[in-house]
């Protein structure tokens, strides 16, 4: 905290005002001059804290223009920094210079708010369609997400390259397997790429404007539903925004079983990524033994909780699903014979020559990169980056747990791979662990509304990574603003900017499965 | 008991045509039961022919003709290879109009078309899928015309009928020349019908693909005909390695007797060549596309070897 105050001090000293924290997340909050905006930054960057998130208000209903925010990481500590802007000049300095994963932040503040980053160095819409009337920014309080919105002709500019040689080949938005919609555009000579762009928001489902339109218990069933593989870290990262707006702590047991629900998502999910990831390099022994195992966990999450991806057992307040004693033995039972199975596979995985050939040096993220893109999750720790908010950020009972998060050096795709080998390891001992020591007591406590203007922060660490989610309430306590921020967010950008070096475009399926991000979470 | 030859070769058409997808089951039955799942049946390949038959035919508007004679090509170029490789009996009257380096042409004017036909609707991945294909045939038919030369310096003939007759005869002991030959016709063998570690037949990663990139437009009756081709590629690939390496058991000049003891024997050795390529494809993860040369450059050099010792030692 000090050292993030320090430097802010140093860079603008007074005129940045702070205010104390209306909730109880440990996160430094301070308004500044917008000219003052890109000065923070350049601060920031100074001390090496990442920007974790970026994104714009419409605050018509608190009597103000806009707001922009930026939230910024130094290990623990978060700092949110906020310039205000008035309705008739709705520009801002683009920090993207000083930071890149603002690139995408600001394109879409600028498509979606309607606000201008001054210095940004590309125009192009991002999430908006480019058949979007000009004028359609959905997020202002003035759009009618109700009224069907006019269709207009237009064109996207895609990067594109010309010379001897050069060939291109789209690939998308529909795909061959059962995955989700996004478009990959890459410039290739012969098979080595030379460049790969990423377009997304064929899955913009109008979600963040949609939270504003539900009421503060509804938003939780909503925010289950933004990326339907990390249904319990959203929801619960919602719950938990929620939850430090108006200062509510759910009952011991109600944690203990979230994390339980957390852990058991996050080896369901890596245990079918590893598999995933195998099949992509035509190992599909893994693949269909990752699916039996991955379908076990699920299906007891079904006959326990009664939902095979836990959805919805997570609300505010606590959870809504208990477990007794059998149920408890139900699942040390089958840990006990997924993990012996899981140990059984990885050692095929380590043993396999052929494989590693493939996995070894392919889409490699050094460190440096991994920090200059702010990177988050599995990506960021195969990249020697030792981020996890369960370790640094940690929120009950992650606190009493001690947690070990593997690091890797290497940053290629066979580091993922072994990252998250050693998470599900560890998860394996924390599922134990919350079981040992899981408190008595009710699941649930009534929840307090925010009745006047407030706001709530999270950050929870999702199989994927750190998911954020920053709520703003209006004067009458009303949903003003739900700002969600998934990891794919940023980690999409690691993977369009790690494949053009030095890799081949057959390897791009391995390189994109070993990224594994959401596009449902990015689109919103 | 005589019989006429051209009965024979009929015969062994017709059972290069009809079992040619049987095999494929075997295959993929084998790796079901490697991976612990289980299997579609020895029968399935057929269902989805059937369905693709029944399926009607999506072109596009710039298809060329091209695009639509190369399915009857390719499935003719099989049919016709089926003719030529000695698989149930040495006495084929056709066989004698062909010798092996036209086998190897035969195949090398299927894979033309398919590349052309790959480039002709013009879409990326089309395109991409017939330039890997030229890279991995530029490399896979000098090894295997060294293999096979190999086989025919020892039997002093290019004729596929008169090497099988001198082996299966046993006028001709192990050689390590012939050993050396064998291991670089597997090796080529993996790389020419499109199996791991070169190619997944099993893949829908377009971006991956070699030979189904190039295949990806066709519909209908057309990609029923051009997987059925694939599949009798397949077979007839592993019943050349069985003709000019293990022959023991085939029917010899004109004799009915020996017919049902040839498709014994052809069954049975089909089964273990099954049983090889699954050991192969499950315990191998597919490689990265440019150690595919580093591969048949070891088939072309065991090929050489084979040759060089066949000099040297006999």
């Amino acid at each position: 905290m000090r050292e993030m105050f320090d430097a802010l001090n140093t860079a603008i000293g007074k005129e940045a005002r702070f205010f104390g924290p209306d909730f109880e997340a440990p996160v430094l909050s301070c308004v500044v001059p917008k000219e003052r905006f890109y000065d923070v930054a350049r601060a920031m960057k100074k001390i090496d804290a990442m920007l974790a998130a970026e994104w714009a208000t419409d605050e018509s209903r608190l009597g103000k223009g806009f707001g922009i925010y930026a939230c910024y990481r130094l290990r623990s500590q978060y700092l949110i920094v906020r310039t205000d802007l008035s309705a008739d000049d709705p520009t801002f300095p683009s920090i993207t210079k000083r930071y890149v994963p603002a690139y995408r932040f600001e394109r879409q503040i600028e498509s979606l708010m309607g606000l201008t980053p001054v210095g940004h160095p590309d125009t192009r819409p991002w999430i908006k369609f480019e058949d979007w009337p000009t004028d359609a920014w959905p997020l202002r309080k003035t759009f009618d997400a109700s009224k069907r919105m006019p269709r207009v002709k237009g064109k996207y500019a895609w990067i594109s390259f010309e010379g001897e040689g050069i060939y291109e080949i789209p690939v998308g938005p529909v795909h061959a397997g059962i995955i989700e919609p996004g478009h990959f555009r890459f410039q290739a000579v012969g098979e080595h790429v030379m460049h790969l762009e990423t377009r997304l928001g064929y899955v913009h489902k109008g979600i963040e404007k949609k939270f504003e339109e539900l009421s503060w218990i509804e938003g939780a069933r909503l925010a289950g539903r933004v990326s339907g593989d990390t249904t319990v870290a959203h929801s619960l990262a919602y719950c938990m925004a929620l939850e430090s707006m108006t200062g509510c702590t759910p009952p011991p047991r109600a944690q203990w079983l979230r994390a339980l629900f957390l852990e058991r998502e996050r080896i369901a999910n890596h245990i079918g990524d590893l598999g995933a990831i195998c099949n992509d390099v035509a190992f599909t022994f893994i693949l269909y033994q990752n699916m039996r195992l991955k379908e076990m966990i699920v299906r007891t999450n079904r006959t326990l909780f009664g939902h095979r991806f836990m959805m919805d057992r997570v609300v505010p307040g606590g959870v809504s699903a208990d477990i007794d004693s059998k149920g408890i033995k139900e699942i040390e039972d089958q840990l006990d014979y997924v993990s012996d199975e899981f140990e059984r596979l990885v050692l095929v995985l380590d043993d396999n020559a052929s494989l590693e050939d493939r996995t070894r040096d392919t889409a490699i993220m050094s460190k440096e990169m991994a920090m200059d893109l702010g990177m988050a999750g599995f990506v960021a720790r195969a990249s020697g980056l030792d981020l996890d908010c369960r370790k640094h950020h940690p929120f009950p009972p992650y606190d009493r747990l001690n947690i070990k998060v593997p690091v890797l050096m290497a940053g290629d795709v066979h580091a993922r791979v072994w990252v998250r080998v050693e998470e599900i390891r560890e998860s394996f001992r924390l599922i134990r662990e919350i079981l040992k020591s899981l408190p008595d007591g009710p699941i649930a406590s009534p929840i307090k509304l925010p009745k006047r203007v407030a706001t709530g922060f999270a950050a929870v660490e999702g199989w994927r990574g750190e998911i954020i989610y920053w709520l703003q309430a209006g004067p009458a306590g009303e949903v003003n603003r739900c700002m969600v921020r998934d990891p794919s967010s940023i980690c999409w950008l690691g993977l369009e900017q790690s494949v053009p070096f030095g890799n081949i475009v057959p390897d791009f399926p391995v390189c994109n499965k070993s990224f594994n991000q959401s596009y449902s979470g990015n689109d919103l | 008991m005589n019989i006429n030859p051209y009965i024979i070769e009929f015969l062994q058409v017709a059972v290069v045509i009809g079992l040619a997808p049987a095999f494929v089951g075997w295959i993929r039955m084998l790796k079901c039961w490697f991976q612990g799942r289980t299997t579609a049946g020895l029968f399935q390949p057929y269902r989805d022919l059937r369905k693709l038959f029944s399926k009607e035919i999506v072109l596009a508007h710039n298809a060329s003709w091209i695009f639509r004679f190369t399915p009857y090509l390719l499935f003719g170029t099989a049919v016709l290879a089926g003719a030529i490789i000695p698989i149930l009996s040495i006495d084929l009257p056709l066989a004698a109009t062909a010798d092996v380096i036209v086998l190897i042409a035969l195949f090398a004017i299927a894979r033309f078309f398919l590349a052309l036909a790959g480039m002709d609707i013009g879409t990326a991945f089309g395109g991409m899928g017939s330039s890997r294909e030229m890279m991995i045939a530029s490399l896979a038919e000098p090894a295997m015309l060294m293999a096979i030369f190999t086989v025919s310096l020892a039997n002093k003939s290019t004729s596929l009928a008169e090497i099988v007759q001198v082996i299966n005869s046993g006028q001709m002991m192990l050689r390590p020349s012939l050993a050396f030959a064998f291991i670089a016709f597997i090796l080529i063998t993996l790389a020419e019908t499109g199996r791991i570690p070169v190619d997944n037949p099993a893949t829908h990663l377009e971006l991956t693909m070699i030979h189904e990139a190039m295949i990806l437009e066709y519909s209908g009756r057309h990609l029923a005909l051009v997987e059925w081709a694939s599949m009798m590629k397949l077979y007839l690939f592993v019943s050349l390695a069985i003709a000019v390496f293990t022959p023991w058991g085939i029917a010899v000049k004109g004799s009915l007797a020996g017919l049902p003891a040839a498709i014994g024997f052809m069954i049975a050795k089909l089964g273990i060549a099954g049983l090889i390529i699954v050991l192969i494809e499950t315990g191998l993860a597919k490689m990265r596309i440019f150690r595919v040369p580093d591969f048949l450059g070891v088939a072309f050099l065991m090929a050489t070897l084979g040759m060089l010792s066949f000099f040297i030692l006999d």
